[in-house]
């Protein structure tokens, strides 16, 4: 069947009529596809190959188009149709990029040119942050959000809205993902497995994530909350919409859960919900005691007995394989640890047998600062910190302390107008060079977060004020013990292996986890190897 | 649970992201081979808080009545403005052709003025215009006349016309007439003088006047002829073929102004007058590569007053300036003008000239990016890149720019270089308030001076507070209309 179509006015390029053509011809059941301008001549030829022109009120006119189309079938004439329509309409094919001076200035805009997009990583000005995170749900993403400064009330309802829409809200204040194997913020390069990680403290994720990539395990999806979700207000909300949508995951067997000690009843709905999937679960609760709580339930004391609980349990890790000669395993021996985990005594570092004078400890990652704090405070030592649990020790940062201290240095007094210590550890770095200085200080305890986000060197700034310190307690006639845990794996752009062997070097003491490092120096304060 | 569906999707798909914010974490995904759209974010609004919370409830997803009516009134808008066909069917002269003119008016480009406001070449065309229809003898009495209060000063805009610079247009003027021949209204535009000592920029010579008598007098009769004897002249069509040869249909008007030769040269040659009259006609038109500029004006504002006037839409269908004020409307805020100083052009100058000799913004040109060319079409035109920054990609991110502040892509205005997809048609005035993108708008620029005429020409950023001022109205009229209706049932 022929037809012919007359559209009145409609100029369009020759060769790019002609380009049109060819493509419309290669159409199945297309034996012919003309569009042409109506030029006499174009007119002409038409007729001659038998379309008939039937225009009723006036002669047709150059700036006419044409369209003549002998196909098999009207289906074929339809799918004609549909693809001119398409490439009349331009824009398909080798479009000239604009440069990157010419990136979409907003989410549509964005959108617009991928429209495949699912996440939106949201980290402006805390009071634009909500309009953003809310039009991105709107338009069906899931959000990151590591803006903070976002009121609670907002943030309640963000993650109301999300949830209504079956989407993730990660934050505010949320810093720390791993999607589809991708790394979001700051996080680690782990292996990829069937561990899933709800999480509402970042360095917390990161140190569960990588501990369980070094002990041979995998990490489906590691998502973050932000620090507020489970407190009473927010109450667990999206910490219990990634439990379940952890659960329904056929890749994630085992679920984490690692957050601030929440209030007993937002607690109690998190273990609900953890139980509600059917599948093992091991929750940390920073400060926490480690319990059995049911067959497939159990709570730990440190974010390294949760990594290896996760791993045990999902029955892939082999640990001991996992690491090169020389390091030991993050948690000593699996098969022997009990679920407090306190079996390191035994691989304490000799150097560490007598330790005297006071600890001070700095930290880029607040949770590995409190953690620090929980292992030595109960371990009976009187420390003050500027994270401490407890009322009576936690101190305002710039407080001079005389006694034991850890410092949390990625606390915002410590960091307005200055880079986080984990992008510019220059802020933590210079403090512990300043140590050495202090003769009432007998060991310095410190993290080193690699990964995606972090500085590209973290251990040699670290290991350059360390060497300052050891160097200045020597020339007074002390020994000065640094002792410090690398969070990371060995496929983070920095390398595991090369920031621990940096530190060492250095004459620092790498332990395999920051509980380890925390731990080593409480033993090494009670009189060491006993 | 159906609801749960998107997060398992999310697990399974492959992650897609835009970052909003710090650059640093689109990196961090592109190292890991994660397609990743980085937003070059800015805060909305200008940060104007009240303005934002205007134009998200404006724009609200939820099911509000506001944002349903903005959306049909923007979709019959858009409408019409893209179906326009506007056809050049002939020329008048201004008193007979022009509604509401007499021969006491004189029209002006831009939103209203008085005398005592005008700007240099504006008084220079208006002591021009008075002049050539022997209405003062002198530039002095010309001046005395103006300030008298005996002459109706009104916007061409006001009368189904456009002027470029001045845009002066008095009664005797022969003027285009354009129809749009989808909707049936008429838009009306003198003829371009060329450029040096011209009317438009505020020239008011003696040769100025003995021009703008040969054009009443030999110029317009001749076209008018030639036009009647070929018939309608499709503008869109003209237009389409001028954007694929290097125009942009603003301050590029070479491959139309040839195009139109082309087009009338067999019946100019047919008419019955001496040949060195139709020689000197075609000399004119082949000296003055702007003349093509005069139609393309009034083509864009027959398509946009087709679109004017519907309550509760958001589209620009005005922009001018008059040399002292930036101004525009919107169609759901009607004859309603939003103005604010005129900027300085941010441009290139001619030997001898430099910014001090600028006069401010001034013309109604800008229809031209109105109707979704001109500065919108940048990147349809190579040649005159260097208005925008002097390299062929900074005019495609410019016309890229532009679509995320207008509604739709013309189905007739294509760019080669970008896959021929269409120009960025029909501006948002809530996308421009809310994103705080300007639209691009190429201009000429005028000396300050009466009579000295053009020297430069180059690219001109409007004042946001006009989109802002315009997005609030806009509010306001969707309220009241809301109140009407309820008081009506």
């Amino acid at each position: 069947m022929k037809e012919l179509i007359v559209e009145r006015n409609r100029y369009f390029d020759s060769v790019f009529l002609m380009r049109i053509s060819s493509e419309l011809e290669k159409l199945s059941g297309v034996t012919q596809a003309v569009v042409a301008m109506a030029t006499p001549i174009n007119v002409e030829n038409l007729m001659k190959s038998g379309f008939e022109l039937r225009i009723q009120d006036e002669a047709i006119r150059p700036a006419d188009l044409i369209i003549a189309i002998d196909a098999e079938s009207s289906e074929a004439a339809a799918c004609v149709h549909d693809q001119l329509a398409k490439l009349l309409a331009g824009g398909t094919g080798d479009e000239a990029s604009p440069s990157a001076g010419a990136s979409p200035t907003s989410l549509d805009a964005a959108l617009a040119a991928d429209p495949d997009i699912n996440l939106a990583l949201i980290s402006v000005p805390g009071i634009h942050a909500t309009r953003e995170a809310r039009k991105a749900l709107h338009r069906g993403l899931h959000v990151m959000l590591f803006s903070d400064n976002v009121t609670v009330k907002d943030e309640i309802a963000l993650k109301d809205d999300a949830i209504n829409r079956g989407l993730l809200m990660m934050g505010p204040d949320c810093g720390t993902a791993i999607l589809n194997g991708a790394a979001l913020g700051f996080a680690n390069a782990c292996r990829s497995g069937s561990i899933g990680i709800v999480g509402a403290s970042g360095t917390g994720i990161q140190e569960i994530s990588s501990l369980v990539h070094q002990l041979g395990g995998g990490i489906s999806q590691a998502i973050g909350t932000g620090g507020r979700d489970l407190s009473a207000d927010v109450d667990g909300r999206m910490t219990r919409f990634g439990i379940e949508a952890l659960g329904c995951n056929p890749d994630t067997n085992v679920i984490v859960v690692v957050s601030k000690t929440p209030s007993p009843t937002v607690a109690d709905k998190v273990l609900a919900s953890l139980a509600a999937t059917g599948k093992p679960g091991v929750v940390h609760f920073i400060g926490g005691q480690a319990a059995q709580l049911s067959d497939k339930l159990e709570t730990t004391g440190t974010l390294a007995d949760a990594a290896l609980a996760a791993v045990v349990k999902s029955g892939n890790g082999v640990p001991e394989v996992s690491h090169p000669a020389g390091h030991p395993s993050p948690i000593p021996t699996p098969t022997a640890t009990s679920s407090t985990g306190v079996s390191a005594d035994s691989e304490t570092p000799k150097q560490l047998a007598t330790i005297t004078g006071r600890v001070a400890g700095f930290y880029c990652g607040g949770t590995l600062c409190q953690e620090a704090w929980n292992i030595l405070t109960q371990a009976g030592i009187d420390v003050s910190s500027n994270v401490a649990g407890d009322k009576r020790k936690k101190i305002h940062p710039e407080t001079e302390v005389a006694g034991h201290v850890v410092w949390d240095l990625g606390d915002d007094a410590f960091t307005v107008g200055k880079p986080h210590p984990m992008i510019e550890p220059s802020l933590r770095d210079s403090r512990v060079a300043q140590a050495g200085a202090d003769p009432t200080v007998g060991v310095i305890l410190a993290d080193c977060v690699i990964g995606y986000g972090a500085h590209e060197n973290p251990a040699a700034s670290l290991a350059e004020a360390a060497l300052r310190a050891i160097d200045a307690a020597r020339k007074d006639g002390r020994r000065l013990i640094v002792v410090a845990s690398v969070t990371g794996t060995d496929q983070d752009p920095q390398n595991l292996h090369h920031q621990r062997k940096i530190l060492e070097v250095a004459g620092i003491t790498v332990a395999p986890s920051n509980a380890a490092a925390a731990r080593w120096v409480v033993h090494g304060m009670k009189g060491g190897i006993s | 649970m159906s609801e749960r569906k998107p997060t398992t999707a999310l697990f399974s798909d492959p992650l897609r992201v835009v970052n909003l914010g710090l650059s640093s974490f689109a990196e961090t995904l592109r190292a890991s081979r994660v397609p990743v759209i980085d937003v070059d974010w800015r805060p909305p609004a200008g940060g104007d808080a009240a303005l934002i919370r205007i134009i998200d409830n404006l724009k609200s997803d939820d099911e509000h009545a506001w944002s349903a009516t903005i959306t049909a009134a923007n979709e019959k808008a858009i409408e019409h403005l893209l179906s326009a066909e506007p056809h050049l069917i002939g020329i008048g002269i201004a008193r007979d052709v022009v509604p509401g003119m007499t021969d006491r008016t004189l029209l002006h480009a831009g939103p209203p003025i008085t005398w005592d406001a005008m700007c240099g070449p504006m008084r220079g065309a208006v002591m021009g215009g008075l002049i050539y229809e022997r209405a003062a003898s002198t530039p002095d009495s010309a001046a005395q006349l103006a300030a008298s209060g005996d002459i109706t000063f009104d916007p061409c805009h006001h009368h189904q016309s456009v002027g470029p610079m001045a845009g002066v247009m008095t009664a005797s003027m022969p003027v285009w007439i354009i129809e749009n021949v989808t909707a049936g209204n008429r838009a009306y535009c003198t003829l371009n003088e060329g450029l040096g000592q011209v009317l438009r920029y505020g020239a008011f010579g003696d040769e100025v006047i003995s021009r703008l008598n040969w054009m009443q007098n030999e110029l317009a009769p001749i076209l008018s002829q030639a036009i009647e004897k070929h018939g309608p002249i499709d503008m869109r069509s003209l237009l389409a073929q001028a954007l694929q040869m290097g125009d942009e249909g603003h301050n590029r008007n070479r491959a139309g102004t040839s195009l139109l030769i082309r087009e009338l040269a067999p019946f100019l040659v047919r008419l019955s007058e001496p040949s060195e009259s139709i020689a000197r006609v075609l000399e004119f038109l082949h000296s003055n590569d702007h003349f093509f500029l005069n139609l393309t004006m009034p083509a864009g504002k027959c398509a946009l007053d087709a679109a004017a006037d519907i309550p509760g839409s958001s589209l620009v269908t005005v922009m001018a300036r008059n040399g002292t004020q930036f101004g525009i409307r919107v169609s759901g805020t009607g004859d309603r003008w939003f103005t604010a100083p005129a900027p300085i052009v941010d441009g290139l100058y001619l030997p001898g000239f430099s910014a001090q000799d600028a006069a401010p913004d001034i013309g109604d040109s800008a229809i031209t990016e109105t109707a979704g060319y001109g500065g919108f079409a940048m990147a349809a035109a190579p040649a005159i890149v260097q208005f925008v920054g002097g390299t062929p990609q900074l005019a495609l991110d410019t016309t890229h720019r532009m679509r995320s502040i207008t509604m739709a892509e013309s189905r007739s205005y294509q760019i080669p270089a970008m896959g021929f997809r269409g120009t960025p048609t029909g501006i948002d005035v809530l996308r421009v308030a809310e994103t705080g993108i300007l639209p691009a708008i190429n201009t000429g620029i005028a000396h300050k001076e009466p009579g000295i005429g053009m020297v430069g020409a180059g690219l001109v950023t409007p004042p946001f507070s006009v989109f802002a001022d315009a997005a609030r109205a806009l509010a306001e009229s969707l309220g009241k209309q809301e109140k009407d209706q309820m008081a009506a049932s």
